[in-house]
């Protein structure tokens, strides 16, 4: 309806063919980016007619040094029109919205650059323009405070911006990721986040090995075997999906046998249905059964995959020693498992995993201890990486403790964060997303609403950066009542990532019986632990200019 | 940062709110015009159009040609001075212990002055003497945080290395400095280069981490240029059978040792080339070593090379075996690279956990040292049920017959 013909990912080369008048560039300012680009318009064929215009927005902010990047490249004249699009926030599901932004957490906690926070601001407000002014933030964090600061601020500075709209978010809870570094770096339990941890979701798609997907021809005899990944979306719109995504693995393979069983069922019904009216009923329902059914087949084979990842000996092997350090057990050795993992060349990422969610359960490793790791790791993969170990550091995430104390113990027993007799079918706790650990992320989150932060003031002291409330005037007549029964909604904000499986935690409180709170969740980007890791590493190719 | 994502569909949503635009920029810079001294200067930078001042600067930072209209280096300071400008880049002005709280306060209007404020700050750095920037900029925490990111996007290490070095964030400066080996593909040049960074301001366990690398990379290009040598004369026999695939430059430390431990197991400590002689210089941990030289050896099928390194004599002359990790691990090792079941039983015998070892000695069919753990379990029934396991006839079911007719033996079952 915008008259936009064709769209196209960016790519180096020639622009495909398309009969317009006008391309445009929607990219992010990055300078990879800009080389394409210039490839494209260098390679424009400035002979043929009619002529193209090209544009370029940037999402979601011009950038000097991209801007100056293209003009050194002597196309930045070629541009009409040079704009931002302030797309800040990207709604991925029904509850669910990313700023995608990969490199917040390294920019916030590493290069001390607020760019993202200001970003985040900037996405709240537009957020409270469409639903309304959130009466309460709280807050626990550094950036979480300047990121409420801001959005003070912003609401002074537009005035006008006072609407009549009811507001639907009762509170906005603001939290630095820094606060809690240990969720990201277990593997994470649900069926959601295996196939993040295992195959990476990107944008709500997934590439998955093809041969599990091959469709079964009689005859075909398997000389047609498809190369391409298989490429599926993921979210709520798909009935099934919806129901196991936030389950514990676990706990899924019952769902899909007794899904299997009401399809069969539902297919069978063609041999009861004698009348043309029963027929007929029988074909309209067709569609919906055949949507299933290939829904339910996708599924059985992801966990199928998904299974010969968890029964393997190294993944047990793996968790095995991540629940000892969650659970408080040896975090003051070191490892023998991390030590064999080094001396048989594990991926360098699995073995940063593992050390710094050693170190953040320790409040920091004994100096012996980590100087022992990281010579390990150095002799074992390069000494380059010594950049790597420093950013990890700098982070909070591998470093020698301090103080002489570790707190973890303090704070695991305070908020309860490992539960021994965790329920994987029928959880009744949030701990049932990492088979025993509570995300201590949502434990806050949980706790603010009930029976709220007071009771936790001396943990709270021990997780850094401030703590704080706000309280955002709403124009009389829009005080919201709550009715007896109506639950409150709160936005959960990760500034610097969150899992799929603090997400599955914070709906499953949304669906506890009187557990009086729905979750909305935003973020700065969806992570798992290992593309975590990875923005923090040092880029070792030698730099492209 | 990956390039091109070709493959990835970027997934947006179009927009259905207005977003907050910027449009009064020229609001902005009216306010700005408030102080005309030393604004007037800058101002023709800052105006967004205005392209020509940025043209005549190379990419590399380096001004071209000093602009003769600027002001004295006194007036522009006094840009920054409380009296001076009052509202032109006020975060440029106020003192730092304001700084925390009103950097993070930004609204519009700040933004449209962070971002040309980007650009006030690429002018000075083209134009001011260095010393009076970085005095400016070390009480500006914002505009610190923005110029050393800006310079580390563009590559200008000098730059950015004497910055940090004028702020004694000394480890940074290391840091940056050592990072940029990896821009230099020449191995010569780089080992100079690491030679330098050896006397940069590291911590000391980093200090000694970089000499590691500058004494590794030096010891390969040795190696190298000597293995290159006997490879093309042809006439050593274990390059001959075995042709390296790839060259050791640049590789880390644990396999350069596995390397030398394939091709110059046997050479003497002198050499730079000898495992030993790695092992000394790098202080490699026993464990690590005999991992390392195991995995080379059974690699090569060399057993005897196995045997000794797991071979050692007491001061009475006895040889006895032992290994500082644990002998599953050396089974584990040897069954990979085949290793006939005669040597791989040497191994699984001197396993200490019983259940461990009979696992193994049952999965790799060492027969005969299934049924000597069974004896010295005293396990009759086992015993008798892993006949079945052994070929009729065979010298190991004769065995397993022996055993279990021996009448001294007090079984438990």
């Amino acid at each position: 309806e915008h008259e936009v013909e064709k769209m196209f990912t960016l790519k180096p080369g020639r622009l495909p063919q398309a009969d317009v008048k006008n391309i445009i560039f929607f990219v992010r300012p990055k300078l990879e980016l800009m080389d394409i680009i210039t490839d494209n318009v260098l390679r424009e064929d400035r002979g043929r007619s009619p002529q193209r215009d090209f544009h370029i927005l940037f999402v979601p902010r011009r950038s000097l040094l991209c801007e100056q990047w293209l003009k050194e490249q002597g196309v930045l004249g070629s541009f009409i029109h040079r704009e931002q699009y302030s797309l800040d926030l990207i709604p991925f599901d029904g509850d669910l919205l990313s700023m995608e932004s990969e490199s917040a957490f390294k920019e916030c906690y590493l290069e001390s650059d607020q760019t993202s926070l200001y970003h985040a601001a900037k996405g709240l407000m537009t957020l409270q323009a469409l639903y309304g002014t959130i009466p309460q933030i709280f807050g626990k964090g550094e950036c979480a405070r300047h990121v409420a600061n801001m959005m003070i601020r912003m609401k002074r500075e537009f005035p006008g911006s006072q609407n009549s709209i009811f507001p639907v978010f009762d509170t906005l809870l603001l939290l630095d990721r820094n606060v809690d570094l240990l969720t990201p770096l277990a593997t994470q339990l649900t069926y959601e986040g295996l196939i993040d941890e295992i195959y990476g979701i990107q944008n709500t798609y997934v590439k998955l090995p093809p041969e599990k997907f091959a469709p079964k021809k009689q005859g075909e005899g398997g000389k047609d075997l498809p190369t391409e990944p298989k490429k599926l979306q993921l979210n709520s719109a798909e009935e099934l999906y919806a129901e196991i995504r936030d389950k514990n693995f676990n706990a899924v393979g019952s769902v899909l046998s007794k899904k299997a069983k009401i399809i069969s069922a539902a297919f069978e019904e063609r041999h009861h249905a004698k009348t043309v009216g029963e027929i007929k009923q029988f074909v309209s329902q067709l569609p919906h059964m055949q949507a299933a059914r290939s829904s339910l087949a996708n599924h059985t084979s992801i966990a199928e995959l998904i299974k010969d990842i968890t029964t393997s000996e190294d993944f047990f092997d793996n968790l095995t020693v991540e629940q000892e350090f969650m659970s408080g057990i040896d975090t003051d050795k070191v490892n023998n498992y991390i030590e064999d993992c080094i001396a048989q060349k594990h991926p360098l990422i699995k073995i940063l995993r593992l050390v710094c969610l050693q170190s953040v359960c320790n409040s920091g490793l004994k100096q012996k201890v980590l100087d022992h790791y990281k010579r390990e790791i150095l002799q074992t993969y390069g000494y380059e990486h010594i950049l790597t170990l420093n950013n990890l550091e700098k982070a909070g995430l591998l470093k020698p403790q301090t103080s002489g104390r570790n707190n973890y113990p303090t704070i695991r027993k305070t908020l309860r964060l490992w539960m021994d007799d965790v329920n994987e079918q029928n959880p009744n706790d949030i701990s049932y997303v990492y088979s025993g650990y509570a995300p201590l992320s949502v434990r806050l989150a949980q706790l603010l609403a009930r029976p709220g932060w007071r009771s936790i003031e001396e943990v709270l002291k021990m997780l850094p950066g401030p703590h704080f409330e706000e309280r955002q005037q709403l124009p009389t007549g829009l005080q919201k009542k709550r009715q007896h029964g109506e639950n409150r909604v709160t936005l959960v904000f990760f500034l610097g990532g969150v899992t799929y499986a603090e997400i599955a935690a914070l709906r499953f409180l949304s669906q506890m019986e009187d557990g009086g709170t729905e979750y909305v969740i935003a973020t700065t980007k969806l992570i798992n632990g290992t593309s975590w890791i990875k923005s923090l590493m040092e880029k070792l190719e030698p730099a492209p200019f | 940062m990956s390039r091109a994502r070709a493959d990835e569909e970027e997934y947006w949503h179009s927009s259905k709110f207005r977003a907050f635009t910027f449009d009064d920029d020229d609001d902005e810079l009216s306010q700005l015009k408030e102080s005309k001294r030393a604004v007037n200067s800058l101002r023709d930078i800052v105006d967004d159009d205005d392209d020509d001042d940025l043209e005549r600067v190379s990419w590399s930072g380096e001004p071209v040609g000093r602009r003769n209209k600027l002001p004295s280096f006194q007036s522009l300071s006094d840009v920054f001075s409380d009296t001076g400008v009052k509202n032109y880049a006020p975060e440029l002005r106020r003192p730092k212990t304001e700084y925390k709280d009103y950097s993070s306060d930004w609204s519009p209007k700040d933004t449209v002055r962070r971002m040309q404020r980007g650009k006030v700050l690429i002018f000075l750095k083209r134009t001011l003497r260095r010393e009076i920037l970085f005095r400016e900029l070390e009480v500006r925490q914002v505009a610190l945080c923005h110029l050393i990111h800006f310079l580390k996007e563009t590559g200008e290490q000098k730059l950015l290395l004497d910055l940090l070095r004028f702020l004694d964030r000394t480890e940074e400066v290391a840091l940056s400095q050592y990072r940029e080996h990896l821009n230099i593909q020449d191995v010569e040049k780089r080992r100079e280069f690491l030679k330098v960074c050896i006397g940069l301001p590291f911590s000391a366990e980093d200090t000694s981490h970089i000499q590691d690398h500058y004494t590794l990379l030096e010891r390969q290009i040795i190696i190298e240029a000597n293995d290159r040598h006997l490879e093309t004369a042809g006439q050593s026999e274990i390059f001959r059978k075995y042709p390296r695939k790839a060259s050791i430059l640049n590789m880390p430390l644990v396999t350069t040792l596995f390397y030398s431990c394939f091709y110059h197991y046997t050479e003497a400590e002198g050499t730079f080339s000898s495992p030993t002689n790695l092992k000394k210089t790098f202080k490699i941990p026993d464990k690590q070593y005999v991992l390392t030289a195991l995995a080379a050896r059974a690699k090569l099928r060399a057993w005897d090379d196995v045997d000794a390194l797991f071979t050692t004599k007491n001061w009475l002359g006895y040889t006895k075996k032992k290994a500082p990790i644990g002998f599953h691990r050396v089974v584990e090792i040897l069954q990979r690279n085949n290793a006939p079941v005669q040597v791989l039983q040497e191994y699984v015998r001197l396993v200490e956990d019983v259940e461990t070892r009979l696992n193994l000695a049952t999965k790799y069919k060492c027969h005969d040292v299934v049924i000597e753990t069974y004896r010295d379990l005293k396990d009759r029934i086992q015993l008798t049920a892993y006949k079945c396991k052994v070929e009729r006839g065979s010298a190991e079911e004769e065995k397993i017959n022996s055993i279990l007719n021996n009448m001294q033996i007090r079984w438990k079952n």
